[in-house]
C-alpha cells in the first residue's frame, strides 16, 4: 500500500514562505476553484492557505536558535478527521493515503477541523466548505505531466530542499531513508494519529579538536626526555 | 473554543424539547397507575406542540452553524462512524414520533388495546408512543452529548460528564417547562412536575459541579514540545506565519478575558441550579401561577450561559500553534 507523504527537513528550512505562496498560487488557480481571500491589500487580510510557516525561538539570550517551521496537513494514516464527518466528504483516498475533502458533499460543519489536533483545516470564508492539503493530487496524479514535476508545488519551489515528497511504505524511498537515518520524527505522537508526514530534527554539526589532533603524540619533532635519573629504581632492579 | 450561538441554542432547545416530552410522558405514566389526576387530552397535544417546537427551533439553529445548510441533508449519511450524523437522524424520529404522540392524545386514539397488571395498567398507542419516546430522547441526548465528548482532543469535553450533564440539565429544563406550563393552565401537576425539576436540577448540580472540578485540574496532553517536536522547555513562537487572523484563530478561541469566564460560571451555577430551585419552592408555597414561568427562564437563561462556558472552557490542541501575530 501506498502513503504518500511529506518530509520536512526543519535543518535547512529558512522560513521564506516559498511553500506557502507557490502552494496558494497552484490551488487558487485549480480545478476546486478559488482560495478565497478577504481584505487581502487592507487591514485584517485573512484568507485561506492549506500550508502556513510559523516561527518559534528556542531557549534564551544569547543561546537562541530560530526554528521556522513549515505546517500543512500530515495525512495521518489514521485521520481523526474522516470517521466524524458526518456526509462522507472527508475522506482518505486508499490508493495513496491522501487525506481529502469532497468540496461538493461537505455541509461546513467544521467538525473535522474539531477533531484534528493539528489545526490544519480551514474553513473557505466564502465557499463556506472545509478545505485542507491536498498534496497537490491534481498535479501528483496527472500523468501528462513529466515524472520529475508530479509532485507538490511547494516541493518544487523549496529553494533549498527543505522538503522530501515521496512513499513513506516503501523502505527505500527517499523520504523512508530520510526518516530513519536522519531522526524523522512525528508531531503529536500523543494522540495516536500517526501523521504520515514527518519532521527532521535540526542537527547542528559539532567540531571536535583534541589535543592529540593538534599535537602527535607521537611526532618525531618532539624532543627526547633526557632527563638525567639517579638513585632511582632502574629497569633491571625490577626485571630480569 | 468558540462558542457558536447557533450550537447554543441548538443544545439549549432541543434538551427543554426534550425534557419536556420525558415531563409529559412521566406525567400520562403517573396518570394511568392513578397517582396524579388525570389530564385532558388538550394537555398533552398542546404540551407535545410546545416540545416539538422546542425542537424544531433547535434544528432551525443548527442550520446557523452550517456553511453549506442546504446540503444538510447529506449529514444522515455517515451513521455508523459520526455521532453527528447519528443526531442528525435521531432528532427528526424523534420530532415525528412528538408529532405522532401529540395528534393521537388530540384525536382521542386512547382506547387501551391491552390492560396489563390486572387491570391497572391499560396500554394504548399514546402509552407505546410515548415509552418509544422516552427511548428516543434519550438516544437523542446521548448522540448529542456524544458529538462533544468523542473529541478526544478536547480534554474538558472527552468524559462521561458531558452525556450526564446534557441528559440532567435537559430534563431539568423540560420538567421546569411542564411546571409553568401547568400554573399557567393551572391544573394540580405543578408540584408534581416542580418536584421532579429540582431532582433533575439537584442531579445536574451535581454532575455539573464534578466535571467543573475535573475540569479545573486537568492536565494537557499535548504543549508545545509535543506539537513542534523539539525538545525545549524554553520555546516561544514568534510567528504563527500572517500577520492577522485565520479561520484557526477565530473558531478555536473564545477571545475573552478570564475574569469574563469566571463571571459567566458564576452566573450559571447562580441562574441554573439554585435560584430556579427556590423560585419553585416559593411558588409551591405562594401557590403562585406566574413563578414557576419565571424559575423556567430564568433557568434556560442560565442554560445558555452553562452551554456558553461549555464551550469558551474547552482548550483546543491547535492553539498551541496560534499563540503570536506577526
Amino acid at each position: 500500500m501506498t502513503q504518500l507523504a511529506l518530509v520536512i527537513d526543519l535543518n535547512v528550512c529558512v522560513g521564506c514562505h516559498a511553500c506557502v505562496t507557490s502552494c496558494k498560487q497552484w490551488n487558487t488557480s485549480g480545478w476546486a476553484g478559488p482560495m478565497v481571500d478577504e481584505n487581502p491589500y487592507d487591514a485584517n487580510p485573512t484568507g485561506t492557505f492549506f500550508n502556513r510557516v510559523q516561527t518559534y525561538e528556542v531557549g534564551s539570550f544569547p543561546s537562541t536558535e530560530t526554528v521556522h517551521f513549515p505546517k500543512s496537513c500530515l495525512h495521518c494514516e489514521d485521520p481523526p478527521c474522516v470517521p466524524v464527518c458526518p456526509t462522507g466528504a472527508s475522506y482518505k483516498r486508499e490508493d495513496n493515503g491522501v487525506v481529502l475533502v469532497d468540496y461538493d458533499k461537505c455541509i461546513g460543519c467544521k467538525y473535522c477541523s474539531w477533531a484534528c489536533p493539528y489545526g490544519v483545516r480551514e474553513l473557505d470564508e466564502q465557499q463556506k466548505v472545509m478545505k485542507k492539503c491536498t498534496l497537490c493530487i491534481d498535479r501528483i496524479t496527472d500523468h501528462t505531466l513529466p515524472e520529475a514535476e508530479r509532485k507538490p508545488a511547494c516541493v518544487i519551489a523549496c529553494p533549498t530542499n527543505a522538503r522530501l515528497y515521496g512513499d513513506v511504505h516503501d523502505p527505500d524511498s527517499e523520504v523512508s531513508v530520510a526518516i530513519r537515518e536522519r531522526g524523522g520524527y512525528a508531531l503529536m505522537p500523543e494522540w495516536g494519529t500517526n501523521p504520515a508526514n514527518h519532521y527532521l530534527p535540526r542537527q547542528k554539526t559539532h567540531m571536535h579538536v583534541t589535543e592529540e589532533d593538534l599535537q602527535r603524540s607521537d611526532n618525531p619533532l618532539t624532543k627526547e626526555d633526557i632527563t638525567v635519573y639517579q638513585g632511582e629504581e632502574t629497569m633491571e632492579d625490577v626485571t630480569w | 473554543m468558540h462558542p457558536a450561538f447557533s450550537v447554543i441554542f441548538l443544545t439549549t432547545l432541543i434538551g427543554a424539547g426534550q425534557g419536556l416530552f420525558l415531563a409529559l410522558f412521566t406525567g400520562q405514566f403517573y396518570s394511568t397507575v392513578e397517582l396524579v389526576e388525570p389530564q385532558p387530552a388538550s394537555f398533552y397535544a398542546v404540551g407535545s406542540a410546545l416540545s416539538l417546537a422546542l425542537l424544531v427551533g433547535g434544528l432551525a439553529a443548527s442550520f446557523f452553524h452550517l456553511g453549506r445548510p442546504e446540503r444538510a441533508w447529506r449529514a444522515a449519511a455517515m451513521w455508523r462512524t459520526s455521532w453527528l450524523s447519528r443526531e442528525v437522524i435521531v432528532l427528526p424520529a424523534m420530532m415525528g414520533i412528538v408529532f405522532l404522540y401529540g395528534v393521537f392524545h388530540w384525536a382521542g386514539w386512547t382506547q387501551p388495546f391491552i390492560v396489563l397488571g390486572e387491570g391497572t395498567l391499560p396500554i394504548d398507542a399514546t402509552f407505546v408512543l410515548g415509552m418509544l419516546g422516552v427511548l428516543v430522547t434519550l438516544a437523542l441526548f446521548v448522540s448529542t452529548g456524544m458529538i462533544y465528548a468523542s473529541v478526544k482532543f478536547l480534554q474538558e469535553w472527552h468524559s462521561p460528564y458531558t452525556i450526564v450533564n446534557f441528559i440532567f440539565l435537559g430534563t431539568a429544563s423540560g420538567f421546569m417547562l411542564a411546571a409553568a406550563y401547568s400554573a399557567l393552565l393551572g391544573n394540580h401537576l405543578v408540584g408534581f412536575f416542580g418536584t421532579w425539576a429540582v431532582i433533575a436540577t439537584l442531579l445536574g448540580l451535581g454532575t455539573r459541579t464534578a466535571s467543573l472540578m475535573r475540569n479545573a485540574s486537568i492536565k494537557h496532553r499535548s504543549n508545545l514540545q509535543t506539537a513542534i517536536g523539539i525538545r525545549h522547555r524554553g520555546i516561544v513562537q514568534k510567528s504563527q506565519g500572517f500577520s492577522a487572523d485565520s479561520f484557526n484563530t477565530r473558531e478555536f478561541f473564545h477571545h475573552q478575558s478570564p475574569e469574563t469566564l469566571k463571571l459567566i460560571r458564576v452566573m450559571f451555577m447562580v441562574l441554573v441550579f439554585p435560584l430556579p430551585i427556590a423560585l419553585v419552592l416559593l411558588a409551591y408555597a405562594l401557590a403562585s401561577p406566574t413563578l414557576p414561568i419565571l424559575a423556567f427562564v430564568v433557568q434556560y437563561i442560565g442554560l445558555i450561559a452553562e452551554r456558553w462556558y461549555f464551550f469558551a472552557e474547552a482548550e483546543h490542541p491547535q492553539n498551541l500553534y496560534y499563540q503570536q501575530i506577526s
